[in-house]
C-alpha cells in the first residue's frame, strides 16, 4: 500500500515563481494607464505600478504598491478568482495569456514576508482606541489601516490563531498557514493588539467593549454549516471542520474510501480534493441544481474534476444510511430544475418515486454557512439576516461599524471583497474618530 | 530566388553576408565553421601591432528582460602570434575559393610596417585587405585605429602607403567617433581606398554594478571606455551610412560601402542595402545566437528580394538615397494625423498618456455613450472584468488638433493599430528654404511668422 503524506500531497499546488519567471512576466505586462486590472481588482491595487516594480527589481516597493491597497495581498494572491478579477480583464487576454498577475503579486509579497521586511510604520498616536472583533481578513486590514493612522486597536478573537479562513478554511493547497500568520504578524508588527479566545457574549462582553473603546468594527463572519434537517445528519461531517483538520492536525484526518461532498462551492471542491488526495478511492459530489447554477469558481471545478472526483448533478440527501454506527450510504432522491426562487435561480424540486442510494462511508457537507449569530446578540438592523450597514460601513449602532462575510447580504463572499470592506471601513472610522479633533480626514 | 551574390570592388562572394573583423573571426577553424553554415565572407579579427587582453572584456546593456541590446568590449586586436594568423588565413582561403577571405590589419603608424603587413597579407592569397582606423580603445591610446580615424590627414597618409604596394582591393574601415565620417571618407579616397566600411564601435561605458559599484565590465577595480556595438547602434550606423551615400564627393568614387553596426536580422540588412551598402557585416548578433543565423539572413533577405520584385544585390543598393534629405527641403504642407482602429485597440491607453503627457494632448478617452471622459472614473465599488472591460472608454484620437508627431504610433503595442494617415493640409506645398527664400522675415520675426500662419491658415494652439 502506498503510503500518503498529507505535508507532500497537499502542499502548496503552484510552486514560487523563480527570480527569471517573475522577470519575464513583469516584463510582459504593457503598463497600461488607468489599467483594467486595477479596476477589476475590488482593492484597486496598481497593478501596473506594482509589476513594474519587478521588472526593475524594486521588489520591496512592489509589495508595498500591493499592500498600500490591500493588506492581505499575500493570501488574495493566492485566493482570489482572478479569472474574474484582473487578469480577466487584463489587455493581453484576448490574442494572448494575460499577464500572471496573481503569481506576481504572490512572488512580491512573499519576498517582504520571507525576509521580514515590513513595508509600513504605526502612524502618530491619535489617542483614540478602536476595538475589531474577529481577527479574519476584514478585521486584520482594519486594524492594520487604522493603526497605520496611529489608532490604538485591539482585535478580539475567538480561535487560537487569527486570520479566519484565510487560516482554517483554505486548503494548504492553495494557501499555507504560515502565510496567513505572516499577515497578521505584520499587522501585529503595526501595534495592533490580538488577543485570541476571545469571544463577543462567551468571556468578553459587549458593555466592557463599548465603554473601553470609541469606535468598534465587527467582522465576525458567519457561523456554521446549516442543519439540513435529514435523518442520520448526526453521521455527516461538517466541511469547515474538514479543512481545518487537514490544515491543523492532518494526521487525524480520517477519510473515507467512497466519500460524498454534499454542496458545490469552493469549500465543497476543497473538501472533495483533500479527500481525493488523502486516498480516498471515490469521491463523489452531489448538488441539488445543475453544473450552472454551482457557486465553486470556474478554475476550481475544473481543478476538482481533473483531481478525479465525479460529480451527481440535480441530486438531493434526503436520509444518511446508517449499519451499526458506521455510515454505509446516503440515499438521494433526483431533483428537476422548476420556476426561479428567491435567488433568481431555477428552484429545484424532487422528482418524485427516483429515491437512489449512494454506497459511501463518509459524508462531508459544504452548504454554506449560517448568518451571524451577533446581530441578534447586539439587536443589530440585519437585511437576511447579514449585519446591515450604510454606506460608511455602520450598523444600526452609531460608532459601530461591520464589514466582511458578515454583511455580504448581496454577492458572493470572498477574502478580497473582505479586505476592501475592512479598508474602506477603517477610513470611515477615522473619519469619523478625527473629526471631533478638528483633524483633517485622511482617506 | 533572387541572385545574392556579390563583386565588391573586385571581392566576389556568393551572398552579402560577411563575418565582421571581431571575436567570431579570430581564428581559422571559426571562419570554417562559419563558412559552412553559409557566411559569404569574413574580415579576419585584425593583425597586427602585439598586445595583450585583459578580463572581463565584455559588458553589455540588457532591456526590458531582452538581453544584449548592445554589447560594449575592450578587447583589442588578434592577440595570436602574427604567423600563426597568416597561416591560418591561407589554409581558410585555399579551403574556400569561393569566399571572401579578407584581412582586417592595424600596425604603427610607420610606412614600412604598413608595407610589411601589407605583403604578408597578401602572399596569403586573402582577397583584400581592410584598414582599420577604428578601434576606439586600447589601439587608439597607441596611435592606432580611430586615432587614425578621426584625423582625415593621417587617414590620407596611411592609406595611401597601403594603396602604393597593395595589389588586392584595400577597404578602409572609418570611425563613427566623429562629428562627420566625410571629411575621413575623403581622405581615404583620395588616397586610393577601393571601398569604404562603417561603422566600428562606439565610444561607450556600459553601466555600473550597482553591488559592488564598479564599472562594467569590472577588470581588476577599473573600467574604461570601450566599443559599443549591437542593435541598439543601427541607427547610428544608417545615418553614418547614408551621409556617404549623399555626399557628391565620395559619389563621384563610385567605390562600394561595406555597412555594418547592428545587423541583426535581413530587415536590418535590407535597410544598410538601400542606403548605400554593398556588402553587410555583422558581429554582435553572431556573437549572441552563433553562425546559425547566416540561414535566416540569407532566406529572409531572399523572399523579400523575390516580393519586391528585386533580381540582384545591386538593384537594391541605394534605393532609398534619393529619400534621404533634411529639414529644409521637407514639405511643410504635407500633414498626417494619427488614426486608431477601435477593432484592434486593446485600450491599455499608452496612446491616451503618451499623447497626455508628453506630445500634444490630442486623444480622448470616449464612452459608450460617445461622451469624453477622464481616466480613473470609476468608482472604488466598482470590480470585476465584466465592469472593468465593458466600462472602460475608447481611445480616439481628435484630428483637427493632431500634429502627427507619431509618438501614439510609436508607443502602441499592437501592429496596425494605430495608422498614420495623409490627409489634405489645404496649403500649397512648401520647403523651410523655399519659404525662408521669399520671406526672410520670418526666421527672426514672430510676428511675421504670425502674419503668414494666418494668410496659409496654420493654427497652432
Amino acid at each position: 500500500m502506498q503510503i500518503i503524506k498529507p505535508e507532500e500531497v497537499l502542499s502548496e499546488y503552484y510552486p514560487p515563481l523563480t527570480d527569471h519567471e517573475a522577470l519575464v512576466e513583469a516584463n510582459r505586462c504593457l503598463y497600461c494607464y488607468d489599467a483594467p486590472c486595477t479596476h477589476a481588482c475590488p482593492t484597486h491595487i496598481d497593478i501596473p505600478k506594482f509589476i513594474k516594480k519587478i521588472a526593475t527589481q524594486n521588489v520591496v516597493g512592489s509589495a508595498r504598491t500591493i499592500l498600500e491597497s490591500n493588506l492581505m495581498g499575500a493570501t488574495c494572491a493566492r485566493v482570489c478568482p482572478v479569472q474574474e478579477l484582473c487578469e480577466g480583464a487584463c489587455v493581453l487576454g484576448a490574442e494572448h495569456k494575460p499577464i500572471a498577475i496573481g503569481r506576481l503579486q504572490r512572488y512580491a509579497t512573499d519576498y517582504v514576508y520571507e525576509r521580514g521586511i515590513d513595508v509600513f510604520k504605526p502612524g502618530p498616536p491619535t489617542g483614540k482606541k478602536v476595538a475589531v472583533i474577529g481577527a479574519g481578513p476584514a478585521g486584520l486590514t482594519c486594524a492594520g489601516e487604522l493603526a497605520k493612522l496611529g489608532h490604538s486597536v485591539t482585535v478580539f478573537e475567538k480561535r487560537e490563531l487569527p486570520n479566519g479562513l484565510s487560516t482554517y478554511g483554505i486548503i494548504v493547497l492553495r494557501e499555507p498557514v504560515e502565510v496567513a500568520q505572516a499577515e497578521a504578524e505584520m499587522v501585529r508588527r503595526l501595534g495592533v493588539e490580538i488577543k485570541t479566545q476571545m469571544e463577543l457574549g462567551r468571556n468578553l462582553s459587549w458593555d466592557e467593549v463599548k465603554q473601553a473603546f470609541d469606535a468598534v468594527f465587527l467582522s465576525v463572519g458567519l457561523g456554521g454549516v446549516p442543519m439540513m434537517g435529514i435523518p442520520g445528519e448526526e453521521y455527516i461531517l461538517d466541511g469547515l471542520q474538514y479543512i481545518e483538520t487537514s490544515k491543523m492536525n492532518p494526521e487525524s484526518l480520517k477519510v473515507g474510501h467512497q466519500v460524498v461532498v454534499i454542496g458545490a462551492g469552493n469549500t465543497a471542491v476543497d473538501c472533495a480534493t483533500i479527500a481525493k488526495r488523502l486516498g480516498a478511492e471515490r469521491v463523489t459530489m452531489v448538488y441539488r441544481r445543475t453544473e450552472r447554477e454551482m457557486t465553486a469558481y470556474d478554475f476550481e471545478y475544473s481543478f476538482v474534476k481533473n483531481e478525479g472526483v465525479e460529480f451527481r448533478f440535480l441530486t438531493q440527501p434526503v436520509e444518511v444510511l446508517v449499519e451499526n454506527g458506521q455510515v454505509v450510504g446516503l440515499k438521494c432522491v433526483r431533483m428537476a430544475l422548476g420556476a426561479p426562487d428567491a435567488s433568481g435561480r431555477p428552484a429545484p424540486v424532487p422528482v418524485p418515486g427516483s429515491e437512489f442510494v449512494l454506497p459511501c462511508d463518509q459524508v462531508v457537507k459544504a452548504i454554506g454557512q449560517e448568518k451571524p449569530a451577533v446581530a441578534r446578540l447586539l439587536g443589530l438592523e440585519t437585511d437576511k439576516g447579514f449585519i446591515k450597514v450604510n454606506q460608511n460601513y455602520e450598523t444600526s449602532l452609531p460608532g459601530v461599524f461591520a464589514g466582511g462575510d458578515c454583511i455580504r447580504a448581496k454577492g458572493a463572499a470572498s477574502t478580497v471583497m473582505a479586505v476592501q470592506d475592512g479598508k474602506l471601513a477603517a477610513f470611515a472610522i477615522h473619519r469619523n474618530l478625527m473629526a471631533g479633533m478638528g483633524a483633517a480626514a485622511d482617506d | 530566388m533572387a541572385d545574392l551574390s556579390i563583386n565588391f570592388a573586385g571581392i566576389k562572394s556568393p551572398n552579402p553576408f560577411w563575418l565582421a573583423s571581431a571575436p567570431p573571426t579570430n581564428s581559422g577553424a571559426q571562419i570554417h565553421r562559419a563558412f559552412e553554415h553559409g557566411w559569404g565572407g569574413a574580415v579576419w579579427k585584425t593583425i597586427g601591432a602585439p598586445v595583450l587582453n585583459v578580463s572581463n572584456r565584455y559588458g553589455a546593456w540588457h532591456y526590458g528582460g531582452q538581453k544584449m541590446l548592445a554589447i560594449n568590449n575592450v578587447e583589442l586586436i588578434s592577440d595570436r602570434p602574427l604567423e600563426v594568423n597568416l597561416k591560418e588565413i591561407r589554409d581558410v582561403k585555399r579551403n574556400w575559393p569561393d569566399r571572401a577571405v579578407i584581412v582586417s590589419a592595424m600596425v604603427e603608424s610607420k610606412p614600412e610596417a604598413w608595407r610589411d603587413i601589407v605583403m604578408r597579407i597578401e602572399d596569403t592569397g586573402a582577397d583584400g585587405i581592410e584598414l582599420n582606423y577604428g578601434c576606439p580603445h586600447g589601439m587608439s591610446e597607441r596611435g592606432m585605429g580611430s586615432a587614425v580615424g578621426q584625423v582625415p590627414s593621417y587617414c590620407q597618409m596611411i592609406t595611401s602607403w597601403v594603396t602604393e604596394v597593395a595589389k588586392i582591393p584595400v577597404i578602409v574601415k572609418l570611425t563613427p567617433n566623429v562629428a562627420s565620417v566625410v571629411p575621413p571618407a575623403r581622405a581615404a579616397l583620395a588616397a586610393g581606398a577601393n571601398g569604404l566600411s562603417l561603422i566600428n564601435t562606439i565610444n561607450s561605458i556600459v553601466g555600473v554594478n550597482l553591488d559592488t559599484l564598479e564599472i562594467t565590465p569590472n577588470i581588476g577595480g577599473k573600467g574604461g571606455h570601450g566599443g559599443y556595438a549591437g542593435p541598439a547602434v543601427k541607427p547610428i550606423a544608417l545615418n553614418f551610412l547614408s551621409s556617404l551615400g549623399v555626399d557628391e564627393e565620395v559619389r563621384r568614387y563610385g567605390v562600394p560601402i561595406s555597412g555594418m553596426g547592428g545587423i541583426s536580422t535581413w530587415k536590418d540588412a535590407a535597410e544598410f542595402l538601400l542606403l548605400g551598402a554593398t556588402s553587410l557585416q555583422v558581429c554582435t548578433a553572431v556573437m549572441h545566437y552563433g553562425f546559425r543565423i547566416i540561414e535566416d539572413l540569407v532566406d529572409g533577405l531572399n523572399a523579400w528580394m523575390d516580393a519586391k520584385g528585386f533580381k540582384t544585390i545591386s538593384d537594391v543598393v541605394g534605393k532609398s538615397l534619393h529619400r534621404i534629405s533634411d529639414f529644409n527641403d521637407f514639405d511643410l504642407s504635407f500633414r498626417a494625423v494619427a488614426r486608431i482602429d477601435p477593432d484592434k485597440c486593446i485600450r491599455c491607453n499608452l496612446c491616451y498618456v503618451a499623447c497626455n503627457d508628453t506630445a500634444h494632448q490630442c486623444i480622448d478617452l470616449v464612452d459608450a455613450s460617445g461622451s469624453v471622459v477622464p481616466p480613473f472614473r470609476y468608482d472604488v465599488h466598482s470590480n470585476g472584468k465584466h465592469e472593468a472591460v465593458s466600462t472602460r472608454p475608447q481611445p480616439v484620437v481628435r484630428e483637427e488638433d493632431c500634429v502627427g508627431c507619431r509618438l501614439c504610433h510609436n508607443v502602441c503595442p499592437v501592429e496596425g493599430c494605430i495608422e498614420m494617415v495623409e490627409v489634405p493640409s489645404g496649403r500649397a506645398s512648401v520647403t523651410w528654404r523655399e519659404l525662408t527664400e521669399k520671406r526672410p522675415e520670418v526666421t527672426d520675426d514672430w510676428e511675421a511668422m504670425k502674419r503668414y500662419r494666418e494668410e496659409v491658415g496654420i493654427d497652432i494652439h
